[in-house]
């Protein structure tokens, strides 16, 4: 099992429905986010290429924050999720530091949070927040090792990259070009 | 053109715009962390190889700077930890490949070792000292009888505290500008030289500070050639480092680096020091400080410059 994401920046708009939800499913505090959306321009017009990208936590499998944790707190789960148990973290900011997305950040309360794969649903729901409200349905999520599933299908038939993967952390969140 | 925002805003304290998520704490820690080590290294050294008579600063003075440079810097530290009820949880595990989990361990063995060191002399330099109780006073004999034991327990412990300060940063692989396998070396290296910078400024001994004076010169020029090493590295490396090296060669932290680091730091005590074994005067207090005000510099520049460098956006 492993889980991962393929995204379609020729469907995203760049709404930001995605982060919306994800800050009223995960209460996320107010001002911080654990996705966003980027807007790349590359060229001048007319010769001009406009991308959106809804961006979050790789949960890569060589996951540099998983590695510095000094107490062990940031921990990879089933299906490869990369989680942060609030009590067992110190707050001293190496997987911040650590990470090439930028994708953590410390929580009020002092703890360092992040994206989860909206682990906390699994049980019952193979989605997550921000791909069940995308109202383009670029956001695919679920199970790369299953050749079946949707995600590993659109894989095997689109172009796609992920980010930065020069900093060799194997990123598993991939966007479809 | 090629530009990157954020559609969606984002402006995360301590991650946006620029992440800063470590401040003032970390360098400071760095650089007494580095300092306590060098301390250490040559007190355990001289003591090992029986020379705790003749070396009277580095054995015996020396170490006082070392349990106050841990406590602050480790104050530092905790200060700078954000959930900070919960840093008793560095203990509950170890984990080998965090370098900061080594880090915690070794200063749980080094610090006390280093106050044991002290107090082991407080009989020597306080001939009236009382430990009031006879079970301390026999401890207490029997670690000062012991002291070449903590010595060799402390010699690789301090080696491991010196480098660490280093690794800590170069094993983020997310910063270009830490990233680099010769950062641990490179601080080791810096914290021995301030280590050695110090004592030859409370060294009361003419023979003692002559040979510091040229242990911390061959330590300076080290330090040099690390240095240039580590510039040829990023030079030849992938362009994310040349940028990284372009904050210190061109950027926004040349001035502070070639002035306050390399000049200052290096190249002028160095000249200083020459000076004086070839029999000119120098107020030895000058290039002591200066070696060790350019390593905390150093430190500073580090951190906050390492933030900056990045892959993305």
């Amino acid at each position: 099992m492993r889980y991962g994401m393929a995204i379609d920046t020729l469907k995203c708009v760049g709404c930001g429905d995605c982060v919306v939800a994800c800050q009223t499913e995960n209460n996320v505090p107010f001002g911080y986010c654990r996705d966003w959306i980027t807007e790349t321009i590359d060229g001048t017009y007319p010769q001009v290429e406009l991308e959106f990208r809804s961006e979050r936590c790789n949960h890569c499998e060589n996951s540099p924050c998983v590695r510095c944790c000094p107490t062990g707190a940031s921990h990879i789960v089933e299906g490869g999720i990369v989680v942060v148990t609030a009590d067992k973290c110190i707050g001293c900011s190496a997987c911040i530091e650590s990470c090439p997305y930028d994708a953590r950040y410390t929580h009020p309360l002092g703890h360092v949070d992040k994206c989860t794969f909206c682990h906390h649903v699994r049980d019952y729901k193979q989605t997550t927040a921000c791909s069940a409200v995308c109202p383009t349905s670029c956001i695919y999520f679920g199970d790369l090792d299953n050749p079946k599933s949707e995600v590993s299908m659109i894989l095997k038939n689109r172009k796609f990259k992920d980010l930065a993967p020069e900093a060799g952390t194997k990123p598993q969140i991939f966007y479809l070009i | 053109m090629k530009e990157v925002l954020f559609a969606s805003g984002r402006n995360i304290p301590n991650v946006d715009p620029q992440l800063h998520a470590w401040h003032w704490p970390i360098p400071v820690y760095l650089f007494l962390g580095g300092l306590a080590a060098g301390l250490l290294f040559f007190a355990s050294y001289y003591t090992i190889i029986g020379k705790e008579k003749e070396m009277p600063a580095v054995t015996k003075w020396a170490p006082f700077f070392v349990p106050i440079a841990l406590v602050v810097g480790l104050g530092a530290l905790f200060y700078d930890l954000t959930n900070k009820l919960f840093f008793w949880r560095l203990y509950t595990t170890i984990r080998i490949e965090s370098p900061m989990s080594w880090g915690a361990w070794a200063l749980m063995i080094i610090t006390p070792l280093s106050f044991l060191w002290i107090a082991s002399y407080f009989k020597e330099i306080f001939p009236n000292w009382s430990w009031k109780f006879d079970f301390l006073e026999k401890i207490m004999d029997w670690v000062t009888e012991n002291r070449k034991v903590m010595a060799w327990i402390l010699l690789p412990m301090s080696i491991i505290l010196g480098i660490y300060t280093g690794i800590l940063l170069s094993a983020f692989n997310a910063r270009p500008l830490w990233n680099n396998s010769i950062l641990g070396p490179l601080f080791l290296v810096s914290g021995l030289s301030t280590a050695a910078a110090l004592i030859t400024w409370i060294s009361k001994d003419a023979h003692e500070r002559h040979l510091f004076t040229k242990i911390d010169l061959v330590l300076i020029a080290t330090e040099l050639f690390i240095l240039t090493h580590m510039f040829m590295g990023f030079q030849a490396g992938p362009s994310v480092q040349q940028e990284a090296a372009f904050l210190l060669n061109g950027g926004e932290f040349t001035v502070v680096f070639w002035v306050f680091v390399v000049i200052l730091g290096l190249v002028f005590p160095a000249i200083l020091e020459i000076s004086e074994l070839i029999g000119y005067k120098v107020p030895v207090a000058v290039p002591a400080m200066l070696v060790i005000i350019g390593g905390l510099v150093f430190r500073f520049v580090m951190v906050e410059a390492g933030q900056i460098t990045r892959y993305l956006y």
